[in-house]
């Protein structure tokens, strides 16, 4: 070990970890073991994947935040760089921490030059304990993976029984791998027991993850359709979305077959591309089945036409988009909140999206299922917007939980009994003054209650009409609806200072971790911010009041143009310069470090220039 | 465009039907396309087919895309509900609408630039999931609402109203229904309704995809010296192979056949398909013959007509899904939304 310059970090239970390895080298195997050691040992853990659009060969890299204290977020900076991949060597060494550590396989010497001074240097010769122990190309691709988890093991204090006990829960379908696994962990373990010492950075039992779960929000949002009733999911594989309709499909496995018959309550389409997706939701939400997709933003894009069809022809559906960085192909595998806008207004002509943002995968579960029960209510498309952060991390969060009285609300469907009862119907006219409509499905009355769908203008009996007032008088009760959408979708969540501020802070999705550290680094540092969580479009009138209750706002987003920040200027009417933006769009997610230096520096330089505007 | 609904007088004399409908109960509003236009001819064959095989007009949904044709469904079985979806997109919309009632009979009409266009994608998925549905192309080579540009179905040679000469291969979306899996084949000419409706009442009983190509003349921008999709030239070119009877049960009219003449094709709805055979040769149960026959007709510049292929045990999107039997539109919460306890155990796996 080189002798560092500055003085070595020391923190127990709270740290950040990154291993950099190379795409398809099966590091991800034994990087989810650590994980799964540390929150088994009772320490909450945030982790990041952070993965090239390859299959096999390109950099990885997967962050760990090991928080005694529970903030899941990427907090910023890396404390033990795990620099397992040589094409990226310099970079990873340049983002440790002063005083942090780096850990390398040092089979083969490295220039003293690739190195610095100001951090611990741990080698381990991974690559000769590998080949000494294991003849098999397959094996030493494998098993040097669990070497270096048995090293990290002592040296973070990792109890070796847990991860013991995880390989042989990992292996439980193959027991004949389990002995090799435990045997490569202990080559690692003792050849670190034997010739280093244990870092500063130090894990300790604790008793602050209790009963919560590690899961992704893709597989959260899959199982909300499932507990949402969707019957017709209709999609196209597009990163990052693919292993939402994936979770779906393996829960609907589970749950939704006729005890009886073995028949799936159920039917899973992939469809040729986006557009026949939408088409297929589209042609299940008009005949009545409870119907999804699951895209990404060039999905979005090419689903317009259909959303707007959708919109006008007020049939219900849910996408969810799982949002990543564009535009094009733009940066597929990493994480960006860059199609708001595009969802908002989604298609041509004047229209208008229900969006719901969900920060974690508990909401994507929740609102999953709630944007069934909206779709249906409402009549028209809804959006999920997750991102590939909160989509394809697994993140430590509450366990599901359900309302066994929930009742699906299938909305205003008109049935053969009020036809035969009189009543008039009207597929497009407001009876109820909330904007919906009534709706008949397909085949409902042999003589009453058809109707011709269509994506051309009509009166509200649904009969062609190019007439100007008719058209107008549509549009707007579809703006009433709109209104009416907003008593449904789920209110903002504030959070207000500790003491009266003129500051505030707006943010949604994916930020919420992140922001949860922040706001209490802020809060310790006495700074005083209040914070709202948008969680739906359209926008609440108490979304606005919180704007008006404060000289500044800082809206934090995760894409360059502030589009959340421009939805609430158009939609609100508010003054731009009262909307500070807070970006972070490079592709990776959000940091509390950025965020808290973000709203220190936007407020210090407000009060300089309050204080500036006085002198004069 | 305007809304004119049919008067609902019946002449008494009105023939009814088993279910006590006349056939003015399986019509629609007033057309607004041009008068003589082919596709008028075919709503009436629709209309025909429906009343003959004893439909209820409430169980069949009709769907469309974006042109002449799709304006169509408006026209025929006024009490049915229509979705007149966008341009060649009709196929995604319609096997959405079949996964959530598989109860329903789906009547897709699309025109040849709808289908064989921008919807060419659509139409192929469409064939080889094998969605049940009847699906007809009235294909007049041309587009009409957009005053007479050629479609893709148009063929090489093919001269327009204003002199062009097509330079394009003409797609044959005949050929291609077969190439994909289509389980039900067939084509037609909108002047020759003998032929027609029986074909339709064959599609609208088949299981599986069933495609009808219906030559469809064109009387404003594709009847003159030169087209091949003008009256004349289908008349003149149209080679049927066969002549097609449906019956919707086994019964005494099969009395009413010579015997040796026919192929018998029982449908999984019990109702039979009887051939009469023009071309001797032609086997509408062989699918390679089928392609080959079809191959070498176009080739000596004949346009085959008749029922071209039928698979008589053919499988649809729901038994490749082996959903359950009832509409997935009428499940009950408790048939689709799981227990709080099973969500217990889905916690339970991911700690």
């Amino acid at each position: 070990m080189t002798r560092p310059v500055t003085p070595a970090i020391t923190a127990t239970n709270d740290f950040v970890v990154k291993f950099a390895n190379v795409n398809g080298s099966g590091s991800a195997s034994a990087n989810g073991l650590f994980v799964k050691a540390i929150l088994r040992m009772g320490v909450p853990v945030g982790a990041r994947n952070i993965f090239p659009s390859n299959i096999q060969g390109l950099p990885t890299w997967y962050e760990i935040r090991v928080s005694g204290h529970g903030w899941l977020g990427r907090r910023g900076g890396v404390d033990l760089m795990v620099a397992m991949n040589p094409q990226t060597w310099d970079r990873d060494v340049a983002e440790i921490e002063p005083g942090g550590y780096l850990f390398y396989d040092s089979t083969k010497p490295m220039p003293s030059d690739r190195f610095r001074e100001d951090i611990g240097v741990v080698g381990i010769p991974l690559t000769a304990l590998c080949n000494a122990a294991y003849a098999e190309p397959s094996k030493r691709k494998v098993l040097k993976n669990i070497i270096y988890l048995g090293a990290l093991t002592f040296l973070l204090g990792i109890e070796r029984a847990v991860v013991e006990a995880l390989l042989a829960e990992e292996y439980a379908s193959k027991p004949a791998l389990i002995p090799a696994n435990i045997e490569a962990l202990q080559i690692g373990f003792d050849h670190a027991r034997d010739h280093l010492k244990p870092l500063g950075l130090k894990l300790e039992r604790a008793d602050a993850v209790g009963d919560r779960i590690f899961v992704d929000g893709n597989t959260a949002a899959g199982l909300g359709a499932v507990y949402g009733g969707a019957t017709v999911c209709a999609w196209y594989p597009i990163t990052p979305s693919t292993s939402l309709a994936e979770a779906f499909t393996a829960y609907c496995a589970k749950l939704r077959h006729d005890p009886d018959t073995g028949e799936a309550r159920y039917a899973i389409v992939q469809a040729e591309d986006e557009i026949a997706s939408i088409g297929m939701v589209t042609g299940a939400g008009w005949n009545g089945a409870r119907a999804f997709t699951c895209t990404s933003g060039p999905g979005i894009s090419l689903m317009q036409e259909f959303i707007g069809l959708s919109y006008f022809a007020e049939i219900p559906g849910v996408i969810f988009d799982v949002q990543r960085g564009g535009p094009s192909t733009g940066m597929p595998t990493r994480t960006q909140q860059s199609d708001i806008l595009s969802a908002a207004y989604a298609s041509h002509g004047d229209t208008k999206h229900v969006l719901l943002l969900p920060e974690g995968p508990n909401e994507c579960f929740e609102f999953g299922a709630l944007a069934f029960d909206l779709a249906d209510r409402l009549q028209t498309m809804v959006f999920v917007m997750l991102d590939l952060d909160m989509g394809m991390n697994e993140w430590l969060i509450e366990p599901f939980a359900w309302d066994e009285h929930r009742s699906l609300d299938r909305g205003k469907v008109m049935t053969a009994a009020m036809l035969e009862a009189g009543a008039d119907f009207g597929r497009y006219k407001d009876v109820d003054g909330d904007g919906i409509p009534w709706r008949t499905l397909p085949a409902t009355h042999p003589s009453k209650g058809a109707y011709f769908t269509r994506g051309t203008s009509r009166d509200p009996y649904a009969r062609y009409s190019e007439e100007g007032a008719v058209y107008v008088d549509n549009m707007e009760r579809l703006l009433r609806k709109f209104e009416t959408a907003k008593a449904l979708v789920p209110p903002p969540i504030v959070r207000r200072a500790a003491r009266q501020t003129s500051y505030g802070v707006i943010y949604y999705g994916s930020t919420s971790p992140a922001m949860d550290e922040a706001l209490a680094g802020l809060e310790a540092d006495g700074v005083a911010v209040n914070a709202m969580r948008i969680r739906g479009f359209p926008f609440l009138g108490e979304i606005f009041e919180f704007i008006a209750a404060h000289e500044l706002v800082f809206v934090v987003e995760q894409n360059r143009d502030a589009q959340l920040r421009a939805l609430l200027i158009n939609e609100g009417g508010v003054d731009p310069a009262r909307l500070v933006k807070v970006l972070n769009y490079d592709g990776s997610p959000i940091t509390a470090r950025f965020i808290r230096t973000a709203l220190a520096d936007g407020m210090g330089l407000a009060q300089r220039r309050s204080a500036g505007e006085m002198v004069k | 465009m305007t809304y004119i609904a049919k008067p609902q007088f019946h002449h008494p004399s009105l023939k009814h039907n088993a279910l006590g409908f006349t056939r003015r109960d399986y019509e629609g509003k007033v057309s607004t396309l041009c008068a003589g236009c082919g596709h008028d001819s075919i709503s009436a064959a629709i209309v025909q087919a429906c009343f003959e095989i004893d439909l209820e007009p409430h169980r069949l949904a009709k769907l469309s895309g974006i042109g002449c044709s799709s304006k169509t469904p408006d026209y025929f079985l006024g009490a049915s509900h229509g979705f007149n979806t966008v341009h060649g997109r009709m196929p995604s919309v319609l096997t959405g609408a079949n996964l959530a009632n598989r109860d329903l009979i789906y009547l897709g009409v699309s025109g040849d630039g709808d289908s064989a266009s921008i919807g060419l994608g659509q139409f192929a998925h469409a064939m080889r999931r094998g969605v049940n549905m009847a699906y007809i192309v009235e294909n007049n080579g041309v587009y009409g609402l957009t005053k007479g540009q050629f479609s893709a179905t148009a063929d090489k040679g093919s001269k327009s109203k204003k002199g062009v000469v097509n330079s394009d291969s003409g797609i044959d979306l005949v050929g291609l229904a077969l190439q994909l899996g289509a389980t039900f084949v067939g084509r037609s000419f909108s002047g020759d309704k003998d032929q027609l409706v029986p074909l339709i009442k064959a599609a609208l009983t088949h299981k599986g995809a069933a495609f009808i190509d219906v030559l469809s003349p064109c009387i404003a921008f594709n009847n003159h010296k030169g087209s091949t999709k003008s009256f004349d030239w289908v008349r003149e070119h149209n080679e049927a192979v066969n002549r097609l009877d449906v019956l919707m049960s086994r019964g005494a009219v099969r009395a009413n056949y010579e015997p040796g003449a026919l192929t018998e094709v029982t449908q999984h709805d019990g109702s039979v398909l009887l051939l009469r055979k023009v071309a001797e040769d032609y086997d509408p149960t062989d699918h390679a013959g089928a392609i080959s026959y079809l191959q070498h007709a176009h080739a000596a510049g004949e346009i085959v007509t008749g029922l071209l292929y039928v698979e008589q045990e053919a499988e649809d999107l729901h038994d490749a899904l082996d959903t359950v039997k009832r509409p997935l539109n009428a499940l009950s919460d408790a048939e689709l939304v799981p227990s709080a306890s099973a969500l217990d155990a889905i916690n339970a796996a991911l700690r």
